[in-house]
């Protein structure tokens, strides 16, 4: 059994009310951090913990906090990011759905670290229950003298709102979470000034994510430096993934980073395998987002040497034959499924979820999902397939945020590993429309190398 | 897409301005406009709909220009810019949905309720669409009803049944 940093203690009935995650040792790391550290020394077991941020770009957190301007006289913010919406990735809306103290402790321990007053937890539209479970989890929290004016007596005061969205992907980019904060769309804005300079309201701003939030809470109460023992390398601690798509075992998993991915896969004590008794096809191993990976390059890395789930290992191979750690979306394809269906169907989401602003990404989306459309629907030609390519390449790279790359890396990871199966689609036009490509050799075992690998001029 | 002229002229409450009040409380002084986002939800909770005369009461509320509700209300896509059905069923759409049935499920809503994506029942009671990945990937296939985004999970053509015919007899 891994160590459960996060959901120790998620199966004890109530542990959805104040009284009860008391019991188990909630909010120790409020009275720990207000009475006896200083923020800064907070900051510094952050730091220490190398903890990074879960909601995707896996920047380190105390350093991001450390970033933080602290002009005299102008309000800090702290704002956490809810708006989970990144496809297969469901963890925080599980973490606020069943421990909600979680989130608000390490909020209350965040906001004094960062000399904040003021908080919001931007969660999105569609989580109307969840926002009903913060508010009352806010409120039994005040009434218990954690939030308000002078916290346990330490002169230090808090308020915590929870803002819903309005049902939109983009307002997870930390800018346009702050625009949408503001009461604007959600439009990335150009960085720099960076939110630590000049977020929301122009004022000195930390954006984290939802589990970034509540992993600060085992950092105070066991120090920095337990938590970077847990994992493995510069990927320290735990980290939630959501597993979806074929699985035995669907759900959200606390794993310590450096798990094998075969046993998380695989074991009885994770995601047991891939259901109805199928083989693996294929992953996207961080959401949505990151590419796909063939099953054999889930597994192990080009050289044979075993994959293991932490921000390192997903990448090795760079983007030719690995992926990245992302959100810990893990999605599982077993053997009948149509890899062009679902990458035309990313795409579509992309498409929709682009905000306009940027020219590359709101028409080059638009022109990757028509094209995988076409193909997907058995009016393709073989130079569309290279035409995807030449699309996603001219999105990549060239937005103000990173919506376009994320567009545009799906499609360009499907092509590279599956580029049979979409050249299948346009000489089997009719096949395709009643019948899948299969699993090929796409589980094909990679055998050990022992000489050294070429390196391509990629 | 808004249709000023079909619009009737609406009333907001004095339970719902107070509403209204307690959230503006929640921004800084002259940041008010920050409320948008949750008033709009509340509207929409009220009237089944975001119509023209009920963005300009918002606007009129938060003392900005119209149109700084319209291309908010517009840009998000929780906000119904149309009348639609008292029960939208929003089906989730997004590829891991999709890996275990979420396109049979809407087959299967479409010709149970008779009506295409967007379009609403002769009774005014349904309406549905396909929505983008709405973060429960793994209890999927999902689907969501507003205004209290009651969410449902593992959904089957058979349990899809009985909702629908739950909601019709309420």
């Amino acid at each position: 059994m891994g160590r459960k940093l996060l959901l120790e203690h998620i199966n004890v009935p109530g542990i959805n009310t104040l009284e009860v995650y008391r019991q188990k040792g909630g909010y120790r790391a409020v009275e720990k951090a207000l009475k006896t550290l200083t923020p800064d020394e907070v900051v510094e077991e952050v730091k220490k913990s190398g903890l990074r941020g879960r909601g995707g770009a896996g920047f380190p957190t105390g350093m991001k906090w450390s970033f933080l301007a602290k002009p005299e006289g102008v309000a800090r913010y702290l704002v956490c990011n809810a708006d989970e919406s990144e496809p297969g990735t469901f963890k925080d809306r599980y973490l606020m759905t069943y421990i909600p103290h979680a989130l608000i402790e390490g909020m209350i321990v965040s906001s004094f670290a960062l000399g904040a007053n003021t908080s919001y937890i931007y969660v999105r539209g569609e989580m109307m229950p969840q926002i009903r479970i913060l508010e009352k989890a806010i409120a039994e929290a005040k009434a218990a003298g954690f939030l308000g004016k002078n916290i346990l007596g330490t002169g230090y005061d808090l308020e915590l709102y929870v803002q819903p969205g309005g049902g939109a992907y983009i307002c997870g980019e930390e800018t346009a979470l702050l625009e949408s904060l503001e009461g604007k769309r959600g439009n990335p804005r150009i960085k720099p000034p960076f939110p630590a300079i000049a977020g929301l309201y122009g004022c000195p701003t930390v954006v984290n994510n939802v589990e970034s939030i509540a992993a600060v809470v085992p950092i105070i109460n066991d120090g920095g430096d337990e938590y970077a023992k847990v994992g493995i390398g510069r990927s320290t601690g735990t980290k939630l993934i959501s597993a979806s798509g074929n699985l035995v075992k669907p759900g959200v998993y606390e794993i310590e980073l450096g798990l094998p991915v075969e046993e998380f896969i695989y074991s009885d004590e994770y995601c047991g395998g891939i259901a109805n008794g199928k083989r693996l096809k294929a992953t996207v191993a961080g959401g949505s987002s990151v590419p796909i990976l063939p099953a054999n390059l889930t597994l192990k890395y080009a050289n044979g040497e075993p994959r293991l789930m932490s921000y390192e290992s997903l990448s090795e191979g760079g983007f030719a034959t690995g992926t990245m750690m992302g959100s810990g979306g893990f999605i599982a394809f077993d053997e009948d499924q149509c890899i062009v269906r679902n990458t035309w169907n990313f795409a579509r989401f992309y498409h929709h979820e682009s905000c306009g602003q940027c020219s590359p990404c709101r028409e080059g989306t638009g022109w990757l999902e028509k094209v995988l459309h076409r193909l997907e629907y058995g009016h393709g030609k073989m130079s569309d397939i290279d035409l995807l390519v030449d699309v996603s390449k001219k999105i990549e790279g060239n937005t103000i945020c990173p919506l376009g790359d994320a567009a545009a890396w799906p499609v360009a990871s499907a092509i590279r590993h599956f580029r049979d199966e979409f050249e299948w689609h346009v000489k089997e036009p009719v096949k395709s429309l009643s019948s899948n490509y299969g699993l090929a050799n796409y589980a094909v075992p990679i055998e050990r190398k022992v000489e050294e690998v070429k390196q391509d001029n990629l | 897409m808004l249709k000023v002229e079909e619009q009737q002229p609406v009333e907001f409450s004095s339970t719902l301005i107070e509403k209204f009040d307690e959230i503006v409380k929640r921004y800084p002084a002259g940041k008010q406009k920050s409320a948008l986002l949750p008033l709009l939800h509340l509207v929409q909770a009220e009237f089944g709909w975001t119509s023209v005369a009920a963005m300009d009461k918002v606007a009129e509320y938060l003392n900005i220009e119209p149109i700084e509700v319209y291309e908010v209300a517009s840009f998000y896509s929780m906000y119904f810019l149309q009348p639609k059905g008292k029960y939208v069923l929003e089906v989730c759409r997004t590829g891991p949905c999709c890996l275990v049935g979420a396109e049979k499920i809407m087959d299967h809503i479409e010709s149970k309720l008779g009506v295409k994506e967007g379009e609403v029942t002769a009774d005014g009671l349904f309406s549905w669409r396909g929505v983008e990945c709405l973060a429960a990937c793994g209890f999927a296939p999902v689907l969501q009803i507003g205004p209290e985004y009651t969410f449902y999970e593992n959904l089957t053509e058979q349990s899809v049944d009985t909702l629908i015919d739950n909601l019709r007899n309420k």
